[in-house]
């Protein structure tokens, strides 16, 4: 059995279903792409396997033990990068990605430091993070990746509002990551250049249409 | 402090191999001093709340008249009022923040259990809201000429009383988070269950006030802090997780 495992998932988000009997496995150093048009549950996906939303039906495994029995030990070893960054203004940029190490129990400096050059925020760690733009601000949270290392990323479409350069560093992440073991999973848009990767089209997984998706729903409320 | 392992810190798959896991009391620690900073880097909104408070207590003597014995007689009651209008004016920002900036996401998602976290958060807000009110009311006992015997046990029960509003309205900022006009949605949650704390410290002051003992009203309020204490944040991070799926 895979490290990282999720079988017949089934997800409703409302009373729509947004895909049914979805199954995936994957082991230390794989990556996984997940595409699908906009609304075909490629974030409920994510948050599925962050233990944020419980599948209305199917489990999902991390080496044989499911993720929902414990979560604070599911939480501890995966990152997730949402929609948002996660960036409070009022904060500095250094003291912002301090208190989300904290959090995982990382208080190391220098690796802070290390993952803010890395993403080319080094010059800019005592700025208040309201001075910032979209772009540096999603360079934030992802240099939180780096700071505090845990062996799942589940990055909900990272490279938004990203320059080449800072994609470029994204992939290196990735890949790095991957290298020393890691499962990185990522909902995008944007084809970045990474080795290998396996693909899951959720569009595959969508109702075939909306009244045969439906009516037996309504049955079971 | 652990000392630093110098190789393979690089190649650290597992986060026990770099940090472990957060210690319970680390990981609360930091959220109260990242909540009080940003509080204290927003001044603004405590000391609306605390303007709030001093301002309200200060209409009903303008409405009735500056008879003493009446302000006496309603003294203790419009301070645990206002206090409480107050507190339930700061609520609503108690999660919105985080949730709306996905801080919440990071929170919820981090090794530390969802109740402690609450609990860090909540301890905060009383920080923030709760004694600044405590320093407050002696103003406003001075404006109802409250005999100054009766002070202590009026800073006594606040003392008690507040961090169960804080503990208490977080289950109901948690339960308003996914609500559109969840601002409005909280007094009504709220209110009733701020209903047995609002008696009981009343009643500590007014005992006070009539030469009786006020010990069996705080034991009430202290009773009350206690359960409030391990139930508001099961029940609260119950009511985030629902409103971050």
């Amino acid at each position: 059995m895979s490290a990282f495992f999720g079988e017949s998932l089934l997800c409703l988000r409302g009373e729509r279903l947004v895909f049914a009997d979805l199954s995936f496995g994957l082991d230390p150093g794989d990556a996984l792409v997940l595409s699908g048009a906009n609304g075909s549950g490629k974030s409920s996906l994510l948050r599925v396997m962050a233990g944020l939303l419980r599948p209305a039906a199917g489990r999902i495994l991390w080496d044989g033990a499911d993720i929902f029995r414990d979560r604070e030990a599911h939480h501890a070893r995966l990152h997730y990068l949402g929609h948002l960054d996660a960036v409070k203004p009022a904060l500095s940029v250094l003291e912002n990605l301090t208190f989300a190490s904290a959090l995982r129990g990382v208080s190391d400096m220098q690796g802070l430091s290390d993952a803010l050059a890395f993403f080319g925020l080094q010059a800019i760690s005592d700025r208040p993070a309201r001075l910032l733009s979209q772009g540096q601000r999603r360079r934030l949270a992802l240099s939180r990746l780096l700071a505090a290392p845990a062996p799942l990323w589940l990055l909900d479409e990272p490279s938004v509002g990203l320059d080449a350069a800072s994609v470029d560093a994204l992939v290196e992440a990735v890949e790095r990551r991957r290298q020393s073991g890691g499962i990185v999973i990522m909902a995008t848009h944007q084809a970045l250049p990474l080795e290998g990767a396996l693909g899951l089209n959720l569009d595959d997984f969508a109702p075939v249409d909306d009244a045969g998706a439906h009516a037996p729903l309504e049955m079971a409320w | 402090m652990n000392a630093q392992s110098a190789p393979a810190d690089d190649a650290a798959v597992r986060p026990a191999a770099a940090g472990g896991e957060p210690g319970l009391w680390f990981a609360f620690s930091r959220i109260v001093a990242r909540d009080l900073r940003l509080a204290l880097r927003q001044r603004g909104d405590a000391a609306m709340i605390v303007f709030f408070f001093v301002l309200t207590a200060t209409l009903f003597p303008f409405a009735i008249g500056p008879e003493t014995n009446l302000l006496i007689r309603i003294g203790p009651g419009v301070i645990w009022v206002t206090a409480l209008l107050a507190v339930l004016l700061s609520l609503e920002r108690l999660f919105l923040a985080d949730y709306e900036d996905g801080s919440l996401e990071v929170i919820a998602l981090s090794p530390t259990p969802l109740g402690i976290s609450v609990l860090a958060k909540t301890a905060a807000h009383w920080i923030g809201t709760g004694l600044p009110l405590i320093a407050a009311a002696p103003l406003i006992a001075i404006f109802y000429s409250l005999p100054a015997d009766a002070l202590p046990v009026l800073l006594l029960s606040m003392a008690l009383g507040t961090p169960t509003l804080s503990l208490v309205g977080a289950i109901g900022a948690a339960l308003t988070l996914g609500a559109r006009r969840g601002g409005v949605l909280i007094p009504l949650l709220i209110l009733p269950l701020y209903i047995p704390v609002l008696i009981f410290g009343m009643g500590a002051v007014d005992a006070t006030l009539a030469e009786l003992p006020a010990a069996p009203y705080l034991l009430f309020l202290g009773a009350g802090l206690l359960l409030a204490l391990p139930l508001s944040p099961w029940a609260a991070s119950a009511a985030l997780r629902q409103a971050l799926a």
